[in-house]
């Protein structure tokens, strides 16, 4: 087992393009370590960088105290699952697993107790004799973390392992995934696109975009705090709601009207956004205390909640998320006001967060 | 109700026989000229099937007419030209598939581009030049310059077999210890298999067939491919049309037969990427 230490990753392809500017990470030993993104952010580059398939244009790259720039996939002691399992075709599930073992040259006693244990880890044993045609979409994924776990590597590389997945396997391997990294406290490297996969996995989570890091934190401090516009869009669903609002006589104000609870030292010399949370808001009978007037555009039943879009006379509509024993019809007229602490604010030129 | 789907199943049938009879009438009376004796070819009114059936025509293709040193010719440069343009081919097709390669859309367009043109265009500067370094009349020159008009072929062609591949099993085998080069070897040219027969066939095809290159480039009866020899046989002073049609016969067969043997691949090949995986 060990830490990754990923300084300043730079990587451009011959054509021109340049799939990573500028990443640097820490990832600690034994952490589960997730890299969240839309496509082309450069996540999956950095992984494939991390695995030796790529060769970085310049910055280095560390596994333990190794600096393994220069090492070739097979001696940086790693072992990675990919988006299409990538199991050999030809050969059945017990020598898909037992192929990298050999070809590390183990003797064959030791092979077949590797085998077993990675089989029974992963509750493979009816599946040991079949080919990987012969397996669901959810097997030759179990499968795959098997042949990633046979090598007992220092850390494991994941590449939006379950994207292929459906919904309710995709949530099952998500436990198992989770199980499997607590009990053997191996380093993992996570890439994913899907927020939800990324909040529930990840000891901390790195969002990227268009090849740099825009912010590293836990789930929470992520989804709490979103460290630039980018992030506020990118985590939660529905998305937070992003409100113009300005400094008054020491409140913050949205567009019409609407009152937020003011951060501490916040700039009066910019244009500001407020980054809400549709948790962080209500809709209320109108002429609620501190509320502002509105109107219901629309209101999606998820069941459990019902979240409502809300035009209030801002710039955009807001979306509101309410438990579903609150009713309004659509084009009702009601208030909305804010409930939550003081929200997080963004500087509307630089789209970082100041306060 | 009933009656109109029979109705017009037996529309069909009698449509596609037309259509079958008009395309395979020249084939059938081919293949019966070579069995005819020599007065029957000529008779008037045209015996269609009580004429005297012989195998003399099929005798003379590769006893007395010399023409089997064209089939052999032609087995030699359509085999060699086949097997280096995979050769050449295969791992490039792999290459422009898996690697960041710069300019790439304008290399592929560039080599694409190199089929544009019909052959007969250049095929006086390739006799210039084949004159100017001795390759005139020779099999080599024959088997380069099949080779070079199937390579962007099989590069292209392969390059879409490649692309189906899951580039995730040369990554997988890296990983466990392979080199690049062993990984492709090892992992995706087995599952290439089946495109690089269709592609090879339709590669043997061109060149098995090919009649310009092969009648300004070669003059000599022991270099001539069959194509050309055939061709020869009609313009004497007397046509031996029987001579002609058992020859065009016993070349038109190899295709056939190969392009039989390898039906299942072809189909796989061509189909292969219209099931999303």
């Amino acid at each position: 087992m060990a830490g990754i230490e990923v300084t300043a990753l730079h990587k451009r392809y011959p054509d021109g393009t340049v799939a990573v500017e500028h990443v640097d990470l820490s990832i600690r030993d034994g952490e589960l370590f997730v890299m969240l993104g839309p496509s082309g952010c450069g996540k999956t580059t950095t992984l494939r960088a991390i695995a030796g398939l790529e060769r970085q244009t310049t910055g280095d790259i560390r596994i333990g105290d190794t600096l393994v720039n220069d090492l070739p996939p097979a001696e940086r002691d790693i072992a990675m699952v990919f988006q299409f399992y990538a199991l050999y075709p030809h050969l059945r599930t017990r020598d898909n697993l037992a192929f990298p073992l050999r070809a590390e040259g183990l003797p064959k006693a030791e092979v077949r107790a590797r085998v077993d244990e990675a089989a029974r880890l992963m509750r493979l044993g009816p599946l040991l004799d079949r080919r990987p045609r012969q397996l669901s979409g959810g097997e030759q994924q179990r499968v795959a973390l098997a042949r990633a776990l046979v090598r007992r590597p220092r850390a494991f590389l994941m590449d939006e392992p379950l994207t292929n997945l459906d919904a309710e396997l995709r949530a099952e391997m998500r436990t198992e995934i989770n199980h499997l990294q607590g009990e053997l406290g191996t380093t993992m490297v996570y890439v994913t696109h899907d927020q939800v996969e990324a909040m529930s996995l990840g000891h901390r989570i790195a969002i990227l975009n268009k090849g740099r890091v825009e912010q590293i934190g836990t789930p929470l401090e992520v989804y709490d705090r979103p460290a630039s516009l980018f992030c506020a869009a990118f985590i939660g669903s529905p998305p937070m709601n992003l409100i113009e609002v300005e400094v008054a006589d020491g409140k913050l104000r949205g567009q019409g009207g609407l009152g937020l609870t003011p951060p501490p030292g916040l700039p009066r010399d910019r244009g500001l956004i407020a980054g809400v949370r549709p948790e962080a808001l209500e809709v209320t009978d109108p002429g609620a205390h501190r509320s502002v007037p509105a109107r219901v555009v629309s209101a999606e039943w998820l069941g459990d909640e019902i979240i409502y879009v809300v035009d209030h006379g801002g710039r955009h509509d807001v979306r509101v998320r309410m438990p579903s024993t609150v009713r309004f019809a659509a084009d009702a007229n009601v208030g909305l006001r804010h409930t939550g602490g003081a929200p997080a604010v963004y500087d509307m030129s630089t789209e970082e967060l100041v306060a | 109700m009933r009656f109109s789907v029979r109705g017009r199943a037996v529309l069909e049938v009698a449509l596609l026989s037309v259509l079958a009879v008009v395309m395979l009438f020249p084939v059938l009376w081919m293949i019966e000229t070579s069995l005819k004796e020599n007065r029957d070819v000529y008779a008037v009114p045209a015996k269609l099937f009580n004429f005297d059936v012989t195998l003399d025509h099929y005798r003379d293709v590769f006893v007395s007419s010399g023409l089997s040193v064209a089939f052999l010719n032609s087995v030699i440069v359509a085999g060699a030209s086949t097997v280096l343009a995979t050769v050449l081919g295969v791992p490039a097709a792999w290459a422009y598939s898996r690697f960041a390669v710069k300019a790439k859309k304008d290399q592929l367009f560039f080599i694409l581009s190199t089929r544009f043109m019909p052959p007969v265009v250049v095929v006086i500067p390739i006799f210039l030049m084949y004159r100017y370094i001795g390759l005139i009349d020779s099999a080599l020159g024959l088997i380069l310059i099949y080779t070079a008009f199937n390579v962007p072929f099989t590069i292209w062609m392969m390059k879409g077999f490649v692309d189906e591949v899951p580039a995730e099993y040369e990554d997988a085998a890296m990983l466990d210890g392979y080199t690049r080069l062993q990984a492709f070897r090892k992992f995706t040219l087995p599952l290439l298999v089946p495109g690089i027969a269709a592609t090879a066939v339709f590669a043997l095809i061109f060149s098995w067939n090919e009649f310009v290159f092969a009648i300004f480039l070669t003059s000599s009866d022991e270099v001539r491919t069959a194509p050309p020899a055939i061709a020869g046989l009609i313009g004497g002073t007397t046509v031996d049309w029987g001579l002609v049609a058992a020859s065009s016969v016993v070349f038109a067969l190899p295709v056939l037969i190969f392009a039989y043997l390898v039906r299942k691949h072809l189909v796989a090949g061509v189909t292969l990427g219209a099931v999303r995986r």
